[in-house]
């Protein structure tokens, strides 16, 4: 069970699988703060791709609006932070059942009633905007003017209560991104994983072969709901305040699910990929402008929208199944 | 508050929702036919808002008149974006088809930034203060024509698509895609001509909307949200049905404005979304399909 992660990995896939993360677990002592700080966004939207990975490029159900469980994740821990002392990992035991409720409920509202496909992915939309708009006037957490937790000064890192400089962040979100990649992994090599395949590759044969859709559906979405609640735990802790607007919001859907389109749905290594590709693309879109003179706020965006327009036409089934041919570790199976 | 206040309101709304119905119809066709969510609805419609607000500054035009040009415009544009981007993404699946219009929503919303600036624009007319009054009903003159507008604009379509050879072979397309190839239709020009006709009601709906609503860049999220709302609500494919899911969701957004506060006014609007999808996920009007 515990080698389950490890087992039959392809030699070549093993190497690089290490040299990557020798990489990342020695970039501190390599690189400066505003790298560490890039690194942490694109290990974050690993970690949510990868989750939401679960739910879309496993079980085959389209999610827009991810950016629920983030929210949760993230307004759970931090209310029970700022009203009641209580630790973010305290408050992660307490989130993960709420994002997995909320997912549940959606799930079940949907599934009962045969709402798939398209149909589905707006329902998850107008829960998410349903979510913005409702905390936007709860005034229990602020409403919209927004949370804000203590901040501390940077003297010495609290792993316990998650205060502290940007290197530790940056060892728990590399951490939860190994986390995920291994549950995924386990996942994706168990019962339930084959079921899931089966179920987005044709339901109804699925059906038909005895495989219990509705319950196996409501799997993938609740254990998708709980992986990305954690996102939403250390996005408070990180950046120390909260906006409705800015944690539920449609726009923060599209960013998470953005990855691990890019970098290929369904695979392992996609959401990973993903996030090195589009956060670093932002970066270098940044430093080019910088470096032109250009500060005239859209010109960033229509370029990221002009690359993104490029990949899907050039790449329709993302990066890195292209890259792992290239490789020659296209073992992975999709 | 008196009861002639909440008449008031909710007439206000019905005719507002009627822009909306027009701008979701646009929606209801192209997902009808080709088969694509147009998660850039929304970014359309804000080109043809910024059209109209252009044009009615600088040649002192009047929106009504540029209804049918500027929906033009955005004929041809949609024309071009089926034929050019669009089709070879048809037989796709969705997670794809819809980074592609995601990527096409954030180029359009962000150009406009650049052309436009950040601020909100508006168009004076005439009539801009103007009101009817009937019996205790006063409702605002823009509002009146925007809505009839929307009407005539919609009954026009729907008489393209029932009596004209075109409208017929394209509902022949969205009944069969298969079966329309083996008649030899050119189903990707159809596909191309639908696309152009969905974006034409996006920009006759704009150019009505600039009436009623200041246009600002980013605009566009929150009416492709607001034309799923309706077109699910109405039923997917229905003609009436967006029309009527717009004025159903105009109205709950006004009287909730009033019962309420105005930022809650969406939440009751997706609240409705969840209901229908839950109870009568075809649509109000629409037909079920297995």
């Amino acid at each position: 069970m515990i080698a389950r992660p490890v087992v039959d990995v392809p030699r070549r896939g093993a190497i690089l699988l290490a040299a990557l993360l020798a990489v990342l677990l020695t970039a501190p002592w390599i690189v400066n703060d505003y790298l560490i700080t890039v690194l942490i966004l694109i290990l974050y939207f690993a970690y949510a791709g990868q989750a939401w990975n679960i739910m879309m490029g496993f079980a085959g159900q389209l999610s827009l609006g991810h950016a629920i469980y983030v929210g949760l994740g993230a307004y759970v821990a931090a209310a029970l932070f700022t009203q009641f002392g209580v630790g973010p990992w305290l408050g992660l035991l307490a989130a993960i059942p709420v994002a997995a409720a909320c997912g549940a409920i959606i799930g079940y509202l949907a599934f009962r009633f045969g709402v798939a496909g398209v149909y589905f992915a707006i329902l998850t939309i107008a829960f998410a905007e349903f979510a913005r708009i409702g905390f936007d006037h709860l005034s229990f957490v602020n409403a919209s003017s927004g949370l804000f937790l203590p901040v501390t000064q940077h003297g010495h890192n609290d792993l316990w209560r998650l205060r502290g400089g940007p290197v530790m962040f940056y060892y728990v979100i590399l951490a939860a991104t190994v986390l995920a990649f291994a549950l995924c992994r386990v996942l994706l090599r168990s019962r339930v994983g084959y079921f899931w395949l089966a179920i987005r590759e044709d339901e109804q044969a699925a059906r038909a072969s005895g495989i219990d859709t509705f319950r196996y559906k409501m799997y993938a979405v609740m254990v998708s709901a709980a992986v990305t609640s954690f996102a939403g735990v250390f996005y408070a802790f990180f950046y120390n305040n909260l906006f409705p607007e800015q944690v539920f919001g449609i726009s923060r859907s599209i960013e998470i699910i953005l990855g691990p389109i890019i970098g290929g749905v369904g695979s392992l290594f996609g959401p990973i990929v993903g996030a090195f590709v589009l956060t670093g693309l932002a970066e270098m879109l940044n430093t080019v402008l910088m470096k032109f003179g250009v500060d005239l706020p859209g010109v960033k965006q229509v370029f990221y929208g002009i690359c993104l327009l490029f990949v899907v036409v050039a790449l329709p089934e993302g990066v890195w199944p292209a890259v792992a041919r290239r490789l020659g570790v296209a073992g992975e199976r999709r | 508050m008196p009861f002639d206040v909440y008449l008031n309101v909710a007439v206000g709304g019905v005719l507002t929702g009627l822009v909306y119905g027009l701008m979701a119809l646009g929606l209801s066709v192209i997902f009808g036919v080709v088969r694509v969510v147009n998660f850039a609805h929304g970014e359309m419609m804000t080109i043809a808002m910024y059209l109209a607000v252009v044009l009615c500054a600088g040649f002192h035009l009047d929106p009504l008149v540029l209804l049918l040009p500027i929906a033009t415009v955005l004929f041809v544009f949609g024309y071009a974006l089926q034929m050019g981007l669009i089709n070879p993404f048809i037989r796709r699946p969705e997670h794809t088809q819809f980074l592609l219009l995601v990527a096409l929503a954030i180029i359009i919303a962000n150009t406009l930034l650049i052309i436009f600036g950040p601020d909100a624009r508006s168009v004076q007319t005439a009539y801009g203060f103007q009101s009817f009054q009937i019996g205790p009903l006063i409702i605002d003159a823009a509002k009146v024509y925007a809505g009839a507008a929307a009407i005539l604009f919609t009954l026009a379509l729907f008489a393209f698509f029932r009596f004209t050879r075109i409208g017929t072979a394209i509902r022949a397309c969205a009944d069969n895609y298969t079966g329309a190839l083996v008649v030899g239709l050119d189903v990707k020009r159809l596909y191309a001509l639908t696309f152009g006709l969905g974006a034409a009601c996006v920009g006759a709906a704009g150019t009505m909307l600039v009436l009623i609503v200041d246009a600002t860049p980013m605009l566009g999220p929150g009416y492709t949200l607001l034309a799923f709302v309706i077109v699910i609500t109405g039923g997917l494919g229905s003609m009436p049905g967006a029309l009527l899911g717009g004025v159903l969701i105009g109205v709950t957004e006004a009287l909730a404005g009033l019962f309420f506060t105005p930022s809650a006014k969406s939440m009751f609007a997706f609240a409705i979304l969840v209901l229908v999808l839950l109870f009568r996920p075809q649509g109000l009007l629409g037909k079920r399909v297995t």
